[in-house]
């Protein structure tokens, strides 16, 4: 395997009868931002939760750092791994979902700093010193003891994402992000997002924000009807879109 | 047009909603008085009617007897509560495991626990040398290591902690398995992102936010406990009901007797009800809704509301 952070081939998913990924390929090299477009029941969120196993996959492969989230490689077949070590291996990856889904009995800080002292073996100490740091860099210096309901949408949402940054990820998947957001609340968080885009963190964003793909975006990928079907420089999908697909699905964004 | 719209309300514009007359009601004047009338009644009733025998009431309350027999009715509870709990959270997990033979097992067993009456499981623990006279230790339809006798081991004791833990496991199941089911998915989904192992998960967010669920309907389990309890005087373990009736079949003081069962039975579920109050204030944190307080019943005006 190469330098890439992500490698998927040919990975396919069905849910009953409807097929929902038909064959995805794609490869994200390190420090690159990668957004996702297409229509909703393009497959997009699904295959995003694939990378990260929350949902299994049915045929293909998805390695993060050259290795498969839940499957060793033995004698040349791949061996299912147990719940346990496909957690070990789950830590790597950040992921930041539509609903936030912060824990709600838990302040902000405790929420950054469960998995670090959890997973990663950290003191509380030094997981509580990282966190607040953290918290300030989304831009929410002060609120470590608010809950998750005495915030906005929108800080909600960067605590999340200061909670993922928290497991120091090797890659970061955005689920619709600002989805779930009021149109007021969306900036601040796409602004946080930007600045991790130029610091150099490794991202794949799900996302139906065109202006964030066009500013931060490395690479556009457009997924339709499950399968990937035109990529290249925001310039290339978004301002010449080769297939007519593509086309119909910006020109309701003009 | 416009003059009219304007027009209308404006006549009216220095009055305010604060010098408003409030609405009279008779209605909770009369009920008050009705229900004045009969608390009147009662009190001249428990003062002047002597059949309640309030001397031997007093006489008998911390009578050495009673208070023992009130001592295997706390022990019971707290045994039978803790079997039931523990029991109750191992066939939640299983109803919601992934694995179909436990989940139709735990159902079996809800199926069977709660679908027949407490005092008939008592008394059948109570005469399980009946049905099964020796109780064998060794490998299954193999060699037996030890072999002990039914009427020895299962005591009135054992039969009663046996039948109230058992039957109180078939609840507790059901209200844990709500309680788990009522925590959003995404939560499980937020853990296994962040790397976190299944069983951490569980006990650090999914069991927290689940006790908001669970607590109350567990505060109504043990206080119905405390008084299921009272079944097993029909297995004669002295308890504090049993007690309290071996003592009115000798004095016939029958009334007076139940008075200090019913006392004692209130001051314990009184205690419970507090600490229930303490217990659900602690797993509200975080929570839009506050626990309600001890002493919201006194209260007349329910907090918050409106007139």
């Amino acid at each position: 395997m190469s330098t890439a952070v992500l490698q998927a081939r040919g990975v396919r998913k069905s849910f009953g009868h409807t097929e929902v990924l038909s064959g995805i390929d794609l490869d994200v090299t390190p420090g690159e931002t990668v957004v996702v477009l297409g229509p909703s029941g393009s497959g997009k969120s699904t295959f995003l939760r694939c990378i990260n196993l929350l949902e299994s996959l049915d045929a293909g492969r998805i390695t993060v750092d050259g290795r498969d989230v839940g499957y060793d490689v033995r004698n040349g077949r791949l061996h299912e791994l147990s719940p346990n070590e496909i957690a070990r291996r789950r830590k790597d990856i950040g992921m930041v979902f539509q609903q936030f889904n912060l824990f709600p009995h838990m302040t902000a800080l405790e929420n950054i700093i469960e998995a670090p002292i959890a997973v990663l073996g950290e003191g509380r100490r030094e997981a509580t010193e990282r966190a607040v740091g953290l918290l300030a860099e989304v831009g929410l210096a002060g609120r470590e003891k608010a809950y998750p309901r005495q915030l906005s949408g929108g800080q909600q949402q960067r605590v999340a994402i200061a909670r993922a940054l928290a497991m120091r990820p090797k890659l970061m998947l955005f689920d619709e992000p600002t989805s779930a957001l009021d149109p007021e609340l969306v900036g601040e968080v796409l602004a946080t997002m930007k600045r991790l885009a130029s610091a150099g963190l490794t991202m794949v964003v799900v996302t139906h924000e065109i202006s964030f793909a066009r500013e931060a975006a490395d690479r556009v990928v457009f997924m339709d009807a499950g399968q990937v079907v035109e990529q290249g420089t925001p310039e290339q999908v978004i301002d010449n879109p080769q297939h007519e697909r593509t086309r119909a699905f910006l020109s309701r964004f003009l | 047009m416009a003059t009219t719209v304007q027009d209308a309300p404006a006549a009216g514009l220095e009055l305010d909603v604060r010098n408003a007359a409030h609405r009279k009601h008779p209605w909770r004047w009369l009920s008050a008085l009705v229900v004045l009338v009969f608390a009147a009644q009662l009190v001249k009733m428990l003062v002047t009617n002597d059949n309640f025998g309030w001397d031997v009431v007093w006489a008998w309350l911390r009578a050495e007897s009673i208070v023992r027999g009130l001592g295997i009715t706390l022990m019971l509870t707290v045994v039978a509560m803790v079997i039931g709990v523990v029991l109750g959270v191992l066939l939640a997990v299983c109803r919601i495991s992934a694995n179909p033979l436990l989940r139709s097992a735990a159902g079996l067993y809800i199926w069977f626990f709660r679908g027949t009456p407490t005092l008939v499981q008592l008394i059948f623990f109570y005469n399980l040398s009946a049905l099964l006279p020796k109780l064998n230790i060794g490998i299954p339809f193999g060699p037996v290591f030890t072999s002990v006798d039914t009427n020895t081991l299962i005591t009135p004791l054992l039969a009663a902690i046996l039948g109230l833990g058992l039957n109180e496991g078939a609840y507790m199941a059901e209200i844990v398995r709500g309680g788990l089911l009522s925590v959003d998915p995404g939560q499980r989904e937020a853990g296994q992102a962040l790397g976190m192992k299944n069983s951490r998960i569980m006990k650090r967010i999914i069991l927290p936010q689940a006790m908001r669920f669970i607590v109350p309907p567990t505060g109504n389990q043990v206080i119905s406990m405390v008084k299921a309890t009272a079944l097993v005087s029909v297995i004669a373990l002295s308890d504090l009901l049993y007690t309290a009736q071996s003592i009115y079949n000798r004095t016939f003081e029958t009334i007076p007797m139940l008075i200090v069962v019913c006392l004692w039975y209130l001051a314990v579920t009184s205690v419970l009800y507090v600490v229930q109050s303490f217990i659900e204030r602690h797993y509200n944190r975080g929570a839009r809704h506050q626990a309600p307080s001890f002493w919201d019943f006194l209260r007349i005006r329910p907090k918050g509301s409106a007139a």
